[in-house]
């Protein structure tokens, strides 16, 4: 019996099919999981582990390495804040002590009601908009308190359900069509170019 | 003045709310580049990067040419493409991945194609949650234009990309860290020699791992040809790049300037540019190419913005994000941060850098939030140097990657720059700023 709903299953398994190991897809099948779960769950791990051919030892030593994957529930939304040097400059620290209090809860921690989980993160790459806040990894751009204020309360009222998606990052990351390379035609046609090049260089001399 | 008539290369679609949309793309050149690269030789497309002399844009600024020439001998069997941009303040490779990811896939096609490779990697880091959405769309675009998968435009070679999601650690940017997540393991960097992954790369198979910047230039090389790439900026710096500017300066961006042609004072006060310090407040210290690398003064603002220029006053333009702290920004706690950031990222691998890491953020802290003592500045040196022996710049590698020796960088820096800003914190037992 699959933990995976079927249309998570269903991509999982269309991951694994991408790599040329299957292993390679552990990072985005453990973001599948905690997409169904809201974290990375005992079941989560143990389907993880199947679909890649590994060991739940291995899934969960992988995914502790990792600060995106949660093994304990989290809030609906995660709020980050970064204080990284762009964000430190410009009031981050003092920007995430207001986001604890408006919250409700302490850094690192989730409120009451289960709804927000509050992280101080490093440098999210957006150091232009400082002090950067993420809500469930997507970019929120309020750099003023009133503004994060206001935000938490849309998230409260469900207003912003369609910008902050619940958790997993590749919820409306889907391939479709193209070539899977096998690893066989990987190495024919490395040994195929080798030949070409080698004639080539023949050629010119 | 700063000089701003060098063309847009990677950024010129930024004027377009819908630059990241296929039907844009089409409309702007997009994939031209492409089709001219398939009617000539694959050797022939690497020698006009060659001729660019193009740096990679990841930090390490290594010549991308050189990198693919190495691998005549051996073919390669993947290329990788490096967008976990985590580097404190480096916030370019977003730009590019949100708003012109077809660039960045056409780059990657064009490359694969030079090397012959027929399996491609775009791995991104896993907080780009957007910038995942579209460069899959627009891989999903590529393969429904036939500019991706089998016979590409009818030619005789095909491609796969997998665009691959990060999962939140820094050091998963080192190249052989990035290839161990890759291969779904935990992101430790790998023991060198050997020193490329050109010669053992992804699956113990030659791979070649390039920047998101450095693969986005390709489009515009192959149709202006590598001549008209290293007309621009001068020296080993050429073409133009995006610099991240970022800290207390009033319009904080990325920016596409030309190298060499422009100063650090230009890109900080043309009003164009950054258009100077919030406040009009003196500047007191910049970094010049993300955290790794050590401080510099204002004396230097006059300096070009060449990878020699910087390297030859003892830093690194590395991943071209600029810091600009002013005289209301307390050096020390902004070298405790990062310190902090170092001592969270470190893999734990090797010794001086899981041990000094946290050492060095300890006493930083106490120096910052009270309890600092005076011997705490030569602790804080002697930790350095045990680090980095002998504290120059490039750093000594004491450690698997160079993770542990940039630590060093901000806290030398500062101690040497503004030891009286430190004295103050130890008399005023904490910080005095607050
Ligand atoms: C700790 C560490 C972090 C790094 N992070 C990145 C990164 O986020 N992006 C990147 O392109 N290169 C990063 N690099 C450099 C890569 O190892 C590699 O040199 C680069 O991706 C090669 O591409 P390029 O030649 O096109 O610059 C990092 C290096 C180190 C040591
Ligand atoms: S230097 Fe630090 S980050 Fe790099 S391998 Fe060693 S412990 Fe890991
Ligand atoms: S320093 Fe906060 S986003 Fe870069």
């Amino acid at each position: 019996m699959s933990h995976f709903r079927s249309d998570i299953r269903q991509r999982a398994e269309e991951l694994v099919a991408l790599y040329p190991r299957t292993r390679s897809a552990m990072l985005p099948l453990l973001h599948l999981a905690q997409e169904q779960d809201g974290y990375v769950s005992d079941e989560g791990i143990a389907e993880v582990a199947e679909l890649t051919g590994t060991t739940p030892a291995e899934v969960r030593g992988t995914a502790s390495f990792y600060d995106m994957f949660h093994l304990e529930p989290v809030g609906k939304y995660v709020v980050g804040v970064c204080t990284n040097i762009a964000c430190l400059l410009a009031g981050g620290e003092e920007f995430l002590e207001h986001a604890s209090q408006k919250l409700g809860c302490a850094v690192g921690s989730m409120s009451e009601d289960g709804l927000f989980t509050l992280e101080e993160t490093e440098c999210l790459a957006d150091c232009d908009r400082a002090p950067v806040v993420q809500v469930n990894h997507r970019y929120m751009r309020t750099t003023t308190t009133d503004a994060f204020d206001a935000m938490v309360d849309d998230l409260r009222s469900g207003k912003l359900d369609h910008d902050v998606p619940p958790h997993g990052t590749l919820i409306r990351v889907r391939r479709s069509g193209g070539l899977r390379a096998s690893r066989q035609e990987v190495a024919d046609q490395r040994i195929a170019a080798k030949a070409a090049r080698e004639s080539r260089i023949e050629e010119t001399k | 003045m700063a000089s701003l008539d060098a063309p847009r290369i990677v950024s010129s679609r930024r004027d377009y709310q819908d630059s990241f949309t296929l039907a844009r793309y089409l409309e702007t050149g997009g994939y031209v580049a492409l089709r001219k690269a398939l009617t000539m030789f694959p050797e022939a497309v690497a020698s006009e990067v060659d001729a660019a002399s193009l740096l990679g844009r990841g930090g390490a600024g290594f010549p991308a040419g050189r990198k693919w020439s190495m691998l005549r001998k051996s073919p390669i069997s993947y290329l990788v493409v490096n967008g976990d941009e985590s580097e404190p303040a480096t916030f370019k490779d977003h730009y590019l991945v949100e708003r012109d990811p077809h660039q960045l896939v056409e780059g990657v096609i064009i490359a694969s194609y030079a090397l012959q490779v027929n399996q491609a990697f775009i791995y991104l880091r896993g907080e780009f949650a957007l910038g995942l959405e579209r460069v899959q769309q627009a891989v999903n675009d590529a393969y429904a234009h036939g500019a991706l998968g089998s016979k590409i435009f009818g030619s005789d070679f095909s491609l796969d990309i997998v665009v691959h999601p990060g999962a939140g650690a820094y050091i998963c940017g080192e190249e052989t860290a990035l290839i161990e997540a890759l291969e779904g393991k935990r992101g430790f960097p790998r023991i060198k020699p050997p020193f490329f992954p050109a010669v053992t790369g992804l699956y113990g198979e030659p791979t070649v791992v390039n920047n998101v910047e450095t693969m986005s230039n390709l489009p515009w090389i192959v149709n202006n040809g590598g001549a008209a790439f290293a007309a621009l900026g001068a020296g080993r710096s050429t073409g133009t790049r995006l610099f991240a500017l970022a800290g207390r300066v009033k319009n904080p961006g990325v920016y596409e300037i030309e190298m060499v042609k422009n100063t650090f004072r230009d890109l900080i006060y043309d009003p164009k540019l950054g258009g100077g310090i919030i406040d009009d407040k003196q500047i007191k210290a910049f970094i010049p190419g993300g955290v790794s690398a050590p401080w510099f003064g204002p004396e230097l603002l006059d300096l070009p913005l060449g990878q020699d220029e910087v390297a030859g006053e003892g830093s690194m333009l590395g991943s071209g994000s600029i810091v600009v702290m002013d005289e209301t920004s307390c050096v020390v706690r902004a070298t405790w941060r990062i310190t902090k950031f170092f001592s969270r990222e470190s893999c734990g691998q090797c010794t001086p850098c899981r041990e000094g890491s946290g050492w060095i953020e300890r006493a930083m802290y106490r120096l910052e939030h009270g309890g600092g003592r005076m011997e705490d500045l030569d602790l804080l040196l002697d930790l350095c140097d045990n680090i980095a022996p002998g504290l120059t710049w490039p750093p000594q590698q004491t450690t698997i990657c160079v993770l542990g020796p940039s630590i060093p960088s901000s806290v030398h820096a500062a101690i040497k720059m503004f030891r009286d800003d430190f004295v103050a914190h130890v008399e005023h037992g904490g910080c005095p700023h607050e």
